[in-house]
Order: structure tokens, then C-alpha cells, then sequence
């Protein structure tokens, strides 16, 4: 298990340590200011905090020495005249996902955004470009739209680490989008996928993917967990099958994690149904599959079983190793030395939690 | 010269910000002269596409301006222009 913890909430960027057996708090940067993603980038250690002010907009800042010192980039922004749809101006309103773009590409950063634009930096994120093929795409005016935000927004950047110029990537609400030319052309990926929000439900775009992640050992299987439940492909996003508990709690919810070693497992925080959005009867329940969501066990150990209402946003529910971890809604952050058999609480009295991830 | 204050509020991100004369004779002329001397800054009170951000307000002798979008309001000589933001959130 890599031995530090990101954390991107509405109160800063805080960062936690594991040091003699448990989870200390290590430094909390940007006070007071909510905090969208915490990313670190492995392959230089660089820490990303992408900042929503609310008031002052998104801001992008880096550090290089842990959180000590940050220095403000420029943010994504929409080349002028740009339009969401006729008659509305585009300006970058969240930043909602950051991936680095490889070892062959070792400048390269990606960031996702409300309203749905892509873009690339090729300097090490010293600026960024808005990925012009995608946001040119024939579906985005009339078939995108809000999901979770009000314009529709990509929270979700899967770059295959065999070649990385194959990347998918998830947008609510559209679905999952393809491209094997880092981003020149794109190819819809929704097959098998449902959207049973919709007046017709069997539309190429519109589907609402909370959270799209590939598995480590073999990136072809592909999970989301989606609006509509939880969906699995096997070839890299070519046909989806729903996997979802048809009478379990592991079927709605945002975060999905899978094993780092092993395809066929992961996990899900289900939440009660898209009416309510809550914990289950009030309890905390985290699920796992080890068989490729053919069966899910409810893991409850040492989770809050009454009282409860935390639920787990999309990125914030994460594996390394043996360890998973997550955060909540209510800012509480829980740990499993054991894939989930067993919980221990790292604090109940973070702020609200955006984002974790596991970085060295 | 118009004069241009700023809330309190920014000089976390800009601790040197302080009131500035102006000699331009819109608001886009005056903010890029305050570009000038605290680059960024401009990107803090507009958008992408150059209107003001929707939680940010500029008061010219004390009434807020109309054009949110092309900020074409006048103001005069001796005018004081008060960039500030709504007070929300928790």
C-alpha cells in the first residue's frame, strides 16, 4: 500500500500519512477553499489541487514538494466565442477529472471540465488546450446535457497504459466516448448500456455514467457505475452488460473501484436510489465482487450500521493493494487493511469529501 | 483618473493588491491596466469569455453596473469603481 492519501474536499486539499500503523493527517492546503480534485501525478510526484472558488472561479495550482509550496497555473479555459449550446457562452465552470497522459508522453496532462470540454496540455500543464475534436462532436449541442451538474461535465479519463493514445472517458450526461488517436477522433461507446431516465431510452448519447475506471491487470475490463446501475465490459468498452444486484443495495450509486491485481473485483458504495441519496436504511454499506459482478458481498464491519446518511461522491472510493479506502459526503473517511472485511475510521470530522487517492 | 478598490476578499490571492488609479476610460480598459500590475487578477473577477463572473459585482459610485457582459457602463473622471464579491456560500 503506497503510503499517503489525497484528499480533495470542500474545505481544502488535505493529505494523510501512514505512519506507525495508522492515518495521520500530514497538511491541509487551501484552507476554506473548496478543492474539486487532489491529484498527484506518479510519474513526477507533482501535486495537482483543482479549485473551485465559487466567487472567483476554477483555478489550477501545483506543488512539487509535497503541498509546502503551490504556484497558480492557468486553468482550462474556452477559447473565445465559444458556445455550450446557441446563445451560451462556455467558460469552465468545475474541473471534474486530471489523468497524466503516460510514461511515453511524459509532458502530457489531461483535465475534464463542466461544460464538457477535454483538454490537454502537451507542457507539463503549464497551459491547456481544449481537445477541439471532441467538443466539435457531432452529438455534444443537442444530445449531452446536465447530470449531476448543470451543464454536462467529463468526471471520468481512462488512459490504457499499453498505449496512450487509447483513452476512454465518461461524461454525465452522454456515456462513455473512445478514441485510439489521443483525441483526434472519438467513437461512442454505450452498447448494452440503459437510460431508463429517458424518453427513449435506446438513443446514442444521454446516458449518465457516474464513474468509468479500467482495471490495472488487464485494461480491455472496463467498470461504471451508472445512473442506471452497474456495467462491465470485458472489451474495452465495445458491449456493456449490467451486473447490478437486481434485489441488493449494489446498484445505484457514483464510486466504483477495482483491484489493482485482479479484474474481476471490485467495489461500490451504494446509495439509496437516485430519489433519495442517501445510506442504505441508514446504514453504511460498501460492496464487493469477486467474480466479475456476478455476485455482491456486503461489507459492513466496522462501518456506522444506524443514524446514517453518508453517501460516497465518484471519486472518492479507491484500492491499493489490500487497502481500500474511501471518503463521504458528511466528511467521514474510513479505511480497509483487508479488502473491505473490516473498517477502521481515519476521521468523522473532515469536511465534505470530493476526491481520494492513494500516491506515494 | 478613476479610482478602483477592491473587496478584502482578494488580497488573500493578491496580498499587494491595494487602490489603483486608472487612466481607461471603460471598465475592460481599466482592468487591463490592473492586469498590469497584478497579472492573474483579471481571470479572478471574469470569465473565459470576458463577462464578469456571476458572484463577483462592480459597484461605480456606488450603483452596481448593467452590463454584466460587455461591462460598457460609463463613469466619469473622478469615478470610484468598486470590484467586490456576493457574500454566500458556507
Amino acid at each position: 500500500m503506497r503510503s499517503t492519501l489525497l484528499l480533495g474536499t470542500r474545505k481544502g486539499l488535505i493529505a494523510y500519512r501512514f505512519q506507525n500503523g495508522k492515518w495521520t493527517m500530514e497538511s491541509c492546503s487551501f484552507e476554506g477553499i473548496p478543492v474539486s480534485i487532489a491529484y498527484a501525478d506518479p510519474r513526477n510526484g507533482t501535486w495537482w489541487a483543482c479549485q473551485d472558488h465559487g466567487h472567483w472561479g476554477v483555478k489550477l495550482q501545483r506543488s512539487k514538494d509535497r503541498g509546502k509550496s503551490w504556484e497558480e497555473v492557468a486553468a482550462p479555459a474556452y477559447p473565445e466565442g465559444e458556445e455550450v449550446k446557441d446563445g451560451l457562452p462556455a467558460t469552465t465552470r468545475y474541473l471534474w477529472s486530471m489523468a497524466h497522459g503516460g510514461k511515453n508522453y511524459i509532458s502530457r496532462l489531461w483535465i475534464g471540465t463542466d461544460p464538457g470540454g477535454l483538454f490537454v496540455s502537451e507542457d507539463e500543464g503549464n497551459s491547456f488546450q481544449l481537445v477541439e475534436s471532441l467538443w466539435k462532436h457531432p452529438t455534444r449541442k443537442e444530445g449531452w446535457f446536465g447530470g449531476g451538474r448543470d451543464l454536462p461535465g467529463i468526471h471520468s479519463i481512462v488512459v490504457d497504459p499499453r498505449n496512450e493514445d487509447h483513452i476512454h472517458i465518461g461524461i454525465s450526461c452522454a456515456g462513455v466516448f473512445e478514441t485510439t488517436d489521443a483525441g483526434k477522433s472519438w467513437a461512442i461507446r454505450n452498447k448494452g448500456m440503459s437510460a431508463d431516465f429517458l424518453p427513449d431510452p435506446t438513443v446514442e448519447t444521454g446516458f449518465d455514467p457516474h464513474i468509468v475506471v479500467a482495471a490495472p491487470s488487464n485494461p480491455d475490463y472496463l467498470w461504471q457505475q451508472n445512473h442506471c446501475g452497474i456495467f462491465r465490459s470485458i472489451d474495452a468498452g465495445k458491449n456493456w452488460l449490467d451486473v447490478s444486484e437486481p434485489n441488493g443495495p449494489a446498484r445505484f450509486g457514483f464510486a466504483i473501484a477495482v483491484a489493482g491485481d485482479n479484474p474481476d473485483q471490485a467495489w461500490v458504495a451504494p446509495a439509496d436510489s437516485d430519489v433519495n441519496r442517501t445510506a442504505i436504511q441508514s446504514a453504511l454499506v460498501i460492496c464487493r465482487t469477486d467474480d466479475g459482478g456476478k455476485t455482491w458481498k456486503q461489507l459492513r464491519n466496522g462501518l456506522p450500521q444506524e443514524s446514517c446518511f453518508d453517501i460516497v461522491y465518484r471519486h472518492a472510493l479507491v484500492n491499493d493493494s489490500n487497502a481500500v479506502v474511501f471518503g463521504t459526503t458528511t466528511g467521514n473517511l474510513f479505511f480497509s487493511p483487508d479488502r473491505g472485511e473490516s473498517w477502521q475510521v481515519i476521521n468523522n470530522y473532515l469536511p465534505m469529501i470530493y476526491s481520494v487517492q492513494f500516491a506515494d | 483618473m478613476a479610482l478602483v478598490k477592491f473587496t478584502y476578499a482578494l488580497k488573500r490571492f493578491f496580498p499587494k493588491l491595494t487602490d489603483t488609479k486608472a487612466n481607461g476610460k471603460t471598465i475592460p480598459a481599466v482592468l487591463q491596466e490592473i492586469e498590469a500590475n497584478y497579472p492573474g487578477v483579471t481571470k479572478y473577477v471574469l470569465d473565459d469569455q470576458g463577462s464578469l463572473r456571476q458572484h463577483v459585482n462592480i459597484f461605480i459610485d456606488g450603483v452596481m453596473i448593467k452590463d454584466r457582459t460587455r461591462l460598457s457602463d460609463p463613469f466619469g473622471e473622478n469615478s470610484e469603481i468598486y470590484i467586490m464579491q456576493a457574500l454566500s456560500g458556507g
